[in-house]
């Protein structure tokens, strides 16, 4: 045995994993343009909106993430976690909405001869908050509202624990393939059809709104603000990249792409596979829960719709067309395809005339984002990475000059030298 | 020698049709054993059984020094106990390299936390590059496993079984597909491998049970119907009507 080959193992870990430094070094290039581009602290070219937009597209790059860690690389065709993005934006949304209400109430209260007791401010804040659904209680979810930090432990722990529980279930059963798929979608859909209940006790369809707001922070103009979240979408898209990158890189990725290949055999090596599965679907809903908490206060407003089924299509799609096993695929697929998404139904894309019928994007852009991804599926399975091979023209490891091919007779590599 | 897997009165039957019928089998610590039969006798079902794939209706399972039964644990614990099998089909995992197959395969702790902060220290790459050598593919260990040859699949499934360190050896149909230097590669070894641990061969091809040269049991109809030495067997009556008569 040659130590030359085992040597390569050896090596650090940006040397092994090139692609990870490659995509570090360009997101902090764009984190710096878009600084010195931006109204806040630049130059000024680029309007606030626009760095919310690519602050949000950040964070789906983010979730997007996450999904191909579940699908392109341990074979989970979750069609629900858009639902643990959507709770995360929820259990920071609480905390927003709850601080912003309270200075208002308090600054209205001042104003009474006396000061105002604990009770008066409570229950001005939720008249406040669930007027609009009738109600002038706080529900009891709301407990913790108050509280950064329980709100931001919320952000992990709620998308979390539904995902272990629900994992736990659905693993366990050994529910696999298209009907996990449509479990989760039923998932989605429940979480969502239940929060369009007014008496949710989140505003039922109103959602939460005023969430670009910080409180406290009033005189920080939003030009300011959404640097900072934008700077944090970044930081957070970074610091996600690194950790699946560490995940699929040792034999944890080895293991979860076998199961993804062929579930039976790993079984067979004594790998407990459902545990393995649970582990990958509880993370990387806790990274959804984390892009969601980031997306909404830049969003501004979350309501139940965002977490409808057709979400975490989107989310599926975006990897497909990206190139899924690939974690670069994944941020290039999201941030494509909801950058063009916001292009063509913003109305920005000039509508085609054909003389007998107006081709208006507007209507049109589901119909073209569902052609190509029958397209990509069809055609091309690695998708817009896929492109990432012919530029850096893969190399392929070293044979010692022994057959390329599976068959004898194949081109050997001497032959196939350039 | 102490018995190490005892199955007794096991049957399990789907939709109706009775796959494995009654059938008992016992096989020592360190034996090779050949298990044939025609085609539909539950010669994969039997191993099936072993292995936790299939829950049989009733009879016992009883695997090791502790008389643990196998029917209570998953597929995964069964394989952590030290029961090791061999598919028919070669199966590796081809998107992964022949080192990644191995190092996948090495008796390590299973669990998922145990595996994320894994890491593989100089011994066990030792380890694998022997065992690569064993199996003759130690020039491609760095190569994706898809793109070996059948043969070398077979071999590379059969060094992630060694690597596994099973005490129970079930290897379905070895010789498929196989050369003639190959298959006698193969008999050595399996024969090897039984030194130190028991071996089920499941097999049809006689010549290459003759090589094996050891005890043979014959399947039909879900149940044993003989047992002994291949010549013993081979002139059993009933036998000889299962595969030449009819």
């Amino acid at each position: 045995m040659s130590d030359v080959a085992l040597g390569s193992r050896r090596q650090p870990f940006a040397l092994r994993f090139p692609s990870v430094m490659v995509f570090l070094a360009i997101l902090a290039l764009f984190t710096l343009g878009v600084t010195i581009l931006s109204e806040g602290f630049g130059i000024g070219v680029i309007s606030t909106s626009f760095v919310k937009t690519l602050g949000k597209t950040l964070c789906l790059c983010l979730v997007a993430l996450a999904m191909d860690l579940v699908w392109g690389y341990c074979g989970i065709l979750s069609l629900g976690h858009m639902a643990f993005f959507g709770l995360g934006g929820y259990a920071i949304g609480m905390w927003l909405m709850y601080a912003r209400t309270e200075i208002i109430v308090l600054e209205s209260l001042a104003a009474a001869p006396l000061p105002p007791t604990p009770q008066e401010v409570s229950d001005g804040i939720a008249s406040q908050i669930f007027g609009v659904v009738g109600a002038s209680e706080f529900p009891p979810i709301w407990v913790f509202a108050h509280s950064l930090p329980l709100q931001l432990a919320a952000v992990v722990i709620v998308p979390g624990l539904l995902a272990l529980v629900f994992g736990w279930l659905a693993f366990r059963s050994r529910v696999t393939g298209v009907y996990l798929s449509i479990l989760t979608q039923a998932m989605t859909l429940a979480l969502s059809l239940h929060l369009f209940q007014n008496d949710s006790g989140l505003r039922g369809n109103n959602g939460l709104s005023g969430l670009q707001n910080l409180p406290g922070l009033s005189d920080v103009p939003q030009s300011i603000v959404s640097m900072w979240f934008f700077w944090a979408s970044a930081l957070a898209l970074g610091l996600g990249y690194l950790l699946c990158a560490w995940v699929v890189s040792g034999k944890f990725g080895s293991v979860i792409r076998a199961i993804r290949d062929d579930e039976a055999r790993v079984r067979f090596l004594g790998y407990p596979v459902e545990a393995f599965k649970l582990v990958i679907f509880t993370l990387t809903a806790v990274i959804a829960g984390i892009a969601g908490a980031l997306y909404y206060p830049q969003a501004g407003i979350i309501n139940p719709a965002e977490i409808a089924p057709i979400a975490s299509i989107y989310l599926a799609v975006w990897v497909a067309i990206g190139g899924r096993g690939r974690l670069y695929g994944a941020v290039i697929g999201a941030a494509f395809v909801s950058l063009v998404s916001t292009w063509f139904t913003g109305g920005q894309a000039p509508d085609i005339n054909l003389g007998f019928y107006t081709i208006s994007w507007v209507d049109w852009w589901t119909v073209l984002l569902g052609l190509s991804f029958v397209c990509v599926t069809l055609y091309a399975p690695k998708g817009i990475g896929g492109l990432v091979d012919l530029i850096v023209d893969r190399r392929s490891p070293n044979r010692h000059g022994a057959d390329l091919g599976p068959d004898q007779g194949a081109l050997r590599e001497q032959e196939a030298e350039k | 020698m102490s018995t190490l897997l005892e199955v007794s009165g096991v049957s399990v039957s789907f939709d109706g049709f009775k796959a494995i019928n009654n059938l008992s089998f016992q096989i020592a610590d360190a034996e090779l054993r050949a298990v044939i039969g025609p085609n539909g006798a539950g010669k994969t079902t039997f191993m099936d059984i072993i292995t936790g794939k299939t829950k049989p209706d009733e009879g016992r399972v009883v695997y090791g020094d502790r008389g643990d039964s196998l029917l209570k644990m998953s597929e995964s614990k069964i394989a952590q106990a030290g029961i090791g099998r061999k598919f028919q089909r070669p199966t590796v995992f081809e998107d992964q390299s022949v080192f990644d197959n191995l190092m996948m395969a090495l008796r390590k702790t299973r669990g998922p936390l145990a595996v994320l902060f894994f890491k593989p220290t100089p011994e066990d790459e030792d380890k694998v590059a022997q065992l690569a050598s064993e199996i003759g593919l130690s020039a491609a260990l760095h190569r994706k496993s898809g793109e070996l040859s059948h043969g070398q699949k077979q071999w590379l499934e059969i060094g992630m079984l060694l690597a596994q360190d099973p005490r129970l050896l079930l290897v379905d149909e070895p010789a498929a597909g196989m050369t003639p230097a190959e298959r006698e590669h193969t008999t050595d070894i399996l024969r090897e491998a039984a030194k130190t641990r028991a071996v089920v061969v499941v097999e049809h091809d006689m010549e290459f049970v003759r090589r094996l040269n050891c005890k043979v049991t014959v399947l039909h109809e879900g149940s044993v119907l003989a047992e002994g030495s291949l010549d013993h067997v081979t002139k059993n009556e009933q036998v000889i009507e299962v595969y030449l008569g009819r």
